[in-house]
């Protein structure tokens, strides 16, 4: 399975305005992988899953995604986002759609699935995150944690190759974190391609292949879990993650 | 450790509830408050049975004439006489009916669109009918093919009222949503070209519209060519009001958060798409009492066509007082306006309340 890199990001520069964010970033995802992407606050983590499906744009470098490589144009750039979903750190559901219509808007809109096909699809997967019986609540009804878990299950719906999570835990009370990290995991499990920015250190010990950590817009350092937590070479992710396991 | 025995409610003291506890609570609280409820009272006895005396008791409605009509009491008469003058204006007492089938249709058309709910065809029906109608009531209200024509001249009173405003209401509406969205708009001259027009309307007052509109645009005009008055201003008159809705709207669109716009782009929706199915609907929700009062505002300042010369409901009772016939009648045609316009409005502002209440308790727990 692990064989064609899905994601190819070479030699990335990205600047807002004066402040150069991201520096010559480099990193190949095959499929299948799973990534987590970890660092201090403004290191660029964000920035860069977001030039992934191209939420941010960038000045130099190329970003090729399942053989397409991301440029304005925007037929390429909406086959692209078609194929790549993301989760968002505040849900960013529709708050004037329940939760079935936010689960099918992409699968009718995008995909052209008939109505009763992408409702059954959505269903299923609300039964998957475990809130079924939401199905007909609006978002605001929900608790952080269940809104999340839609987000998810909205994400998946459309049956995405890859998979961005943008933080998906930071902004939920602590007794709802294992929710959505319980789904992820499960997700992880299922073979398909994710790029996690988090802080959860747990999640990427359990089910990472790799995990990159990110300061000041470089790739510090990059390793297998196993490795990562236990030797850190250098001296800024020894710090960060005697800073992050103290907690 | 210590247990505690579960107790039951018991009824509240007397104090705390009935009509005298409401009277104290809200009234009569403090010396302050006693004073004020004391001198409103007061204030409402010097005028409510001046005014219900006035109105009802003194009133006459009998078939009289005007010295028949008493000077103590209100001659509604006056204004019963008169009614079709400030309904239909001059319009001729022969093609009522054509009026009264305009509104009895826009009736049944709304009948037939909240009928519809989940309707397959829903949409497709309900944009045909918004097309049809027009064509419908124009046809209706002008004349042609076997109806006899009516000049618009000839159109006046309270129908000419509620003609412009509907025509500026539903005319402005789209073009102000595209005027906010361009507004918006990454594109430079868009934006720049969307920010002139919001900008220059928005700076002039809406008689000078309406004056360029009936004295300044014909200049332009070949000899021989010539535009409908009544057109003209109701092209002045959406001119002016679709740049306040798009100001309102921008408003709405302000307050969608970024991360809406952000989610539906990461779905691969089109530009579009995004408008219309995520960023229009909640922009327009959070407007609707900005819209209804701007909507509001528009149906006071048809007043104002009287300048270039078309007589709306107000300018035909302040003809009608000039009737010799009916001399010094003219407080009992400016109440009549009056309370025209209040129910007419009263209605538009309850209509925006059940809009917000419809689409808002949807997402409250």
């Amino acid at each position: 399975m692990m064989g064609t890199n899905i994601i190819e990001i070479n030699d990335l520069n990205k600047w807002y305005g004066e402040f150069h964010a991201l520096k010559n970033i480099n990193l190949k995802v095959k499929e299948g992988e799973i990534i987590v992407i970890c660092g201090p606050s403004g290191s660029g983590k964000s920035t860069l899953i977001r030039c992934v499906n191209f939420l941010e744009k960038f000045q130099k470098g190329a970003i090729i995604v399942d053989g397409t490589a991301l440029s304005d144009d925007i037929k390429k750039i909406r086959q692209i986002r078609s194929e790549v979903s993301m989760v968002f750190q505040h849900f960013n559901l529709f708050p004037h759609l329940n939760i079935v219509d936010n689960l099918t808007l992409a699968p009718i809109w995008v995909h052209h699935k008939n109505k009763k096909e992408a409702k059954e699809k959505a269903l299923s997967l609300l039964d998957r995150v475990g809130i079924r019986d939401q199905a007909e609540k609006y978002p605001n009804q929900l608790s952080g944690g269940q809104q999340q878990r839609v987000a998810i299950a909205r994400a998946l719906c459309t049956s995405p190759k890859i998979m961005l999570f943008d933080e998906p835990t930071s902004a939920l009370d602590p007794e709802m974190i294992a929710e959505v990290l319980d789904v992820m995991i499960e997700l992880a499990k299922e073979g398909i391609t994710m790029l996690c920015v988090t802080h959860e250190m747990g999640f990427a010990k359990k089910v990472a292949d790799r995990v990159i950590f990110m300061d000041e817009g470089q790739i510090i350092e990059e390793n297998n879990p196993r490795d990562f937590f236990v030797k850190p070479e250098s001296k800024r992710l020894q710090l960060f993650l005697d800073q992050i396991l103290s907690k | 450790m210590a247990t505690f025995e579960q107790q039951t409610a018991k009824k509240a003291p007397n104090s705390e509830i009935g009509f005298a506890h409401w009277l104290r609570k809200n009234l009569f609280s403090n010396v302050t408050n006693s004073v004020l409820t004391v001198f409103a009272l007061y204030v409402l006895y010097l005028i409510v049975p001046a005014i219900a005396n006035w109105m009802l008791f003194d009133a006459t409605f009998a078939p009289v004439n005007n010295e028949q009509c008493g000077r103590e009491g209100a001659c509604w008469r006056y204004i019963i006489e008169k009614l079709d003058l400030f309904i239909y204006g001059f319009y001729p007492a022969e093609g009522y009916w054509r009026v009264q089938w305009v509104l009895i249709l826009a009736l049944v058309f709304v009948w037939i669109a909240k009928r519809l709910k989940q309707h397959q065809y829903k949409l497709k029906i309900i944009a045909g009918l918004i097309i049809i109608y027009p064509i419908v009531a124009f046809f209706l209200l002008y004349g042609g093919l076997s109806l006899e024509v009516v000049e618009t001249h000839q159109w006046g009173g309270l129908m000419l009222t509620v003609i412009v405003a509907t025509v500026g209401i539903v005319a402005s509406f789209p073009i102000g949503v595209l005027l906010a969205l361009g507004r918006q708009s990454k594109m430079p001259v868009i934006r720049l070209l969307s920010v002139i027009y919001i900008e220059f309307i928005r700076g002039v007052p809406l008689i000078t519209i309406l004056f360029m509109a009936s004295v300044i645009l014909p200049l332009f005009f070949h000899e021989g060519m010539n535009m409908d008055k009544l057109l003209r201003a109701l092209i002045g008159i959406t001119m002016f009001q679709s740049a306040y809705i798009a100001e309102v709207i921008r408003g709405g669109l302000q307050a969608v958060p970024r991360g809406q716009y952000e989610a539906a782009d990461a779905m691969g929706l089109s530009f579009l798409q995004k408008t219309t199915l995520i960023i229009l609907p909640q922009a327009l929700k959070i407007s609707i009492p900005n819209i209804v009062g701007s909507f509001i505002a528009l149906f006071k300042d048809t007043t104002l066509l009287l300048i270039i010369g078309l007589l709306d409901v107000l300018s035909m009772v302040h003809l009608s007082t000039s009737d010799e016939n009916w001399l010094g009648r003219s407080t009992e045609g400016f109440v009549f306006v009056m309370l025209v316009m209040w129910i007419i409005l009263y209605s538009m502002s309850r209509y925006s309340k059940a809009l917000e209440l419809k689409y808002s308790t949807e997402h409250k727990n």
